[in-house]
C-alpha cells in the first residue's frame, strides 16, 4: 500500500540470546562432537591404513579425511561470513533502502571471520602436506624422480620470493592479507554503524558508501584469488578460469540462505516487526536468482570442459562423475542446489511465506556444503572420501559454533541501525 | 432521460486522494469500471481489488512447451534425421542440448507471454480504444463508472459519492 502512515516501531530492540537458545545450539554442538568422535573411531578401525601400501605411491591415513573435513568447513563457513559483509556493502553501494532493518543481521555474519581465519591458518600449518599436493618439496627438485614440470611452473604463485618447495610465503601472505583486510573492513563497518546510532545524520551513510566501494573492489579480487588458493590449488595440475566465480556463487547462495534464515528466526521470536512479507520476498528472490546463477556457472564450467574433451581438463569431472563415491553426489548437488530451489521458489507465494523459505534455505546450506565437499575431497582423498559420520559431525560442530558466534554478536548491539536514513523507505517497501 | 448517459467520470488531481476515493466509492457499493491515470499509481490495483495477473502461469506453460519442443527437435535431428559425431560424444548426448533448450524455453516463454498479454488486454492493432478523458494522458486521474453495472443505484447518488470522495469534476460520457 502506498499509504504513508505513521510508524511506531521499537528501534532499540536487542536480541535476547536466552539460555534456552544457547542450550539448543550447544546440544547440536555436543551431538556433532559425538558424531565426529564416532566417525573418527570408525575411520581409525576401518583398516584403510594399509590400502595402497604395496603400490608405494601414497598411503592413505584416516586423519587425511579429518583434515579434508576441516578444510571443507573452513572454506564453507568463511564464505558465509564474508558474504554477510559483502551483501552489507552491496546495500550501501547500491543505495538500497528496502534492506535497512536487516543490515545488522548481514553484518553479524562477519563476526565469524576472525575465528575462521585462525582456524584456516592453523589447519594449513598442521595438514599442509595432506591437503595440498604442491606443498611437497620433491615436486620442484629436478633431480628427484617425482619432479613435476607443470607444478614447478606454477610454484612461484605459492613460494615467491622464497625458493620453490620451501616455505609458501606468497600463499600464506595472501591468506593473512585477505583475512586481515576482511576483518578490518568488517570492524570499520561496525564502527561507522555504531557511530551512526549515537550521532545520527546522513554523514555516516555517505562514509559507509565510500568504505563499501573500497571493500567491494578488494573483495572482487580477494574472493577470486582465495578460491584458487584454498580450493582450486588442491587439484594442482587442473585449472578453470571461472573457478573464482563458481566458488563465489556457492558462497553467495549459502550466505543469502543464512541471512534469510536468521531474519526468519528473529521474526519468529517477535523481533524485526517492520520486516514484512515484502522484505522476505526480496530475500527469497535473491536466493532463487543466485541459485540459478550458481547453476549457470556450474554448467558453464562443465559444458566447456565436456565439449572440448581435453584430458588435462576432463580429469576433474572424470574423478567425480565416474567415481562410485562422488558420482551420486554430483547429481545430489544439482538436485538440491538447482532443481529444488528453482521449482519450489518459482511462485510468488512461496517467496513470501517463511515456511517454504526456511525449508529451501536449510536444504541449500546443506547442498552447498556438499558442493564444497565435492570440490575439496576428490583431490585430497581420491576414492577414500565420502560423507559419513565424521563429515556430518564436523559440519554440525562448525555450524553450531558459527551460529553461536553470530547470534552472540547480534545480541550485543541494537538489532536495527536506528538512525539509518533509509529506514522510512524500507517501512513503506511494497512489491 | 439521464440514463442515456453510459458512463460517469470522476476526475481527480492527486494520487493519494484518488487511492482513498477508490476505497470510499467501492465501500459505498458503486462498481468501478476502470481508473485511467497518466502514470502507474502504486497500490491502485490493490485498492481496486484486482486479482493477481495469471500471466506467470502462461509464461510457465509456454516455457514448458519451449523446452519440450527444443529437446524433441534436437533429439530427433541428432538421433534419427542426421546423426553426427561431435566431440566424440553420443548422438543424443544430453548436455549438448542444454543451451538450445534453455534459449528455446526463454524465447517461447517471452513470446507466449507477450501474445497472451496482447490478446487478454484487447490490444489488437485494429482495436478502437475508448478514450474517456484525454487529460488522463496528461495530469488527471479519471475514474469511470459504468451505469449499466450500477443500475440499482440512483444517478444523483453516484455523483454525490464521487464529489464527496474528492473528485474535482464529475462528468457524463457516452460512446456511439
Amino acid at each position: 500500500m502506498a499509504h504513508h502512515g505513521e510508524h511506531h516501531y521499537n528501534l532499540d530492540q536487542r536480541f535476547d540470546f536466552t539460555a534456552s537458545i544457547k542450550k539448543s545450539i550447544l546440544t547440536v554442538l555436543v551431538l556433532g562432537t559425538i558424531l565426529l568422535g564416532i566417525g573418527v573411531i570408525l575411520a581409525i578401525s576401518s583398516g584403510h591404513n594399509e590400502e595402497g601400501a604395496e603400490a608405494g605411491v601414497h598411503v592413505f591415513h584416516w586423519y587425511e579425511r579429518l583434515y579434508a573435513s576441516l578444510w571443507v568447513n573452513n572454506v564453507f563457513f568463511t564464505g558465509i561470513a564474508i558474504i554477510g559483509v559483502f551483501f552489507f556493502a552491496i546495500q550501501f553501494a547500491a543505495q538500497a533502502g528496502w534492506s535497512a532493518p536487516i543490515l545488522r543481521v548481514m553484518l553479524s555474519l562477519g563476526s565469524w571471520l576472525p575465528i575462521a581465519g585462525i582456524l584456516m591458518l592453523s589447519t594449513f600449518f598442521v595438514a599442509n602436506h595432506d591437503l595440498f599436493h604442491w606443498t611437497h618439496s620433491y615436486l620442484f627438485d629436478t633431480t628427484d624422480p617425482q619432479y613435476d614440470k607443470i607444478i614447478d611452473g606454477k610454484g612461484a604463485f605459492f613460494y615467491w620470493p622464497m625458493e620453490k618447495g620451501t616455505f609458501p610465503v606468497f600463499y600464506i601472505a595472501r591468506m593473512v592479507i585477505f583475512f586481515g583486510f576482511w576483518v578490518f573492513f568488517f570492524n570499520k563497518f561496525k564502527q561507522i554503524s555504531e557511530q551512526e546510532d549515537q550521532l545520527g545524520g546522513s554523514t555516516h551513510w555517505y562514509k559507509m558508501r565510500s568504505w563499501s566501494a573500497f571493500f567491494l573492489v578488494f573483495f572482487a579480487i580477494s574472493s577470486s584469488i582465495s578460491a584458487w588458493d584454498w580450493v582450486m590449488s588442491i587439484d594442482t595440475h587442473w585449472f578453470s578460469t571461472l573457478f573464482g566465480w563458481y566458488v563465489f556463487a556457492s558462497w553467495f547462495v549459502s550466505g543469502l540462505s543464512a541471512i534469510t534464515l536468521i531474519v526468519l528466526f528473529l521474526k519468529g521470536k517477535g523481533y524485526l516487526e517492520m520486516v514484512n512479507e515484502n522484505h522476505v520476498h526480496d530475500l527469497g528472490k535473491f536466493v532463487f536468482g543466485f541459485s540459478i546463477f550458481w547453476t549457470y556457472l556450474w554448467f558453464s564450467q562443465f559444458l566447456l570442459i565436456y565439449y572440448a574433451n581435453i584430458p588435462e581438463e576432463t580429469v576433474y569431472f572424470v574423478e567425480r562423475l565416474s567415481s562410485e563415491v562422488y558420482g551420486p553426489f554430483v547429481f545430489v548437488n544439482l538436485g538440491l542446489n538447482f532443481f529444488l530451489p528453482f521449482l519450489v521458489l518459482m511462485t510468488r507465494d512461496s517467496k513470501r511465506h517463511g515456511v517454504f523459505l526456511k525449508l529451501v534455505c536449510t536444504i541449500l546450506l546443506v547442498g552447498h556444503w556438499i558442493d564444497f565437499t565435492l570440490m575439496v575431497q576428490p583431490g585430497i582423498l581420491g576414492h577414500n572420501g565420502g560423507v559419513g559420520l565424521m563429515e556430518l559431525g564436523m559440519f554440525l560442530v562448525y555450524g553450531s559454533a558459527a551460529t553461536f558466534t553470530v547470534l552472540g554478536a547480534l545480541s550485543k548491539k541494537n538489532l536495527i541501525a536506528k538512525n539509518h536514513p533509509l529506514l522510512e523507505e524500507s517501512y513503506n517497501h511494497h512489491i | 432521460m439521464e440514463r442515456d448517459t453510459h458512463f460517469i467520470l470522476g476526475v481527480y488531481d492527486d494520487e493519494d486522494v484518488l487511492l482513498h476515493a477508490v476505497e470510499k466509492v467501492r465501500g459505498s457499493g458503486v462498481k468501478i469500471h476502470e481508473v485511467y491515470s497518466p502514470y502507474p499509481v502504486h497500490g491502485l490495483e490493490h485498492v481496486l481489488g484486482y486479482k493477481r495477473s495469471k500471466l506467470p502461469i502462461a509464461a510457465f506453460l509456454f516455457g514448458m512447451l519451449g523446452i519440450s519442443l527444443a529437446l524433441t527437435m534436437q533429439y530427433y535431428m541428432m538421433e534419427f534425421d542426421w546423426p553426427m559425431i561431435i566431440g566424440g560424444k553420443d548422438y543424443g548426448a544430453f548436455p549438448d542440448f542444454v543451451p538450445v533448450s534453455f534459449e528455446m524455453t526463454v524465447l517461447l516463454a517471452a513470446f507466449g507471454m507477450v501474445g497472451v498479454f496482447l490478446i487478454t488486454s484487447n490490444l489488437k492493432p485494429w482495436a478502437q480504444p475508448r478514450i474517456f478523458d484525454l487529460r488522463s494522458t496528461d495530469d488527471k486521474h479519471v475514474m469511470a463508472i459504468d451505469l449499466a453495472t450500477n443500475s440499482s443505484l440512483d444517478l444523483g447518488k453516484i455523483k454525490e459519492i464521487l464529489t464527496e470522495s474528492g473528485a474535482t469534476e464529475v462528468n457524463n460520457k457516452s460512446f456511439e
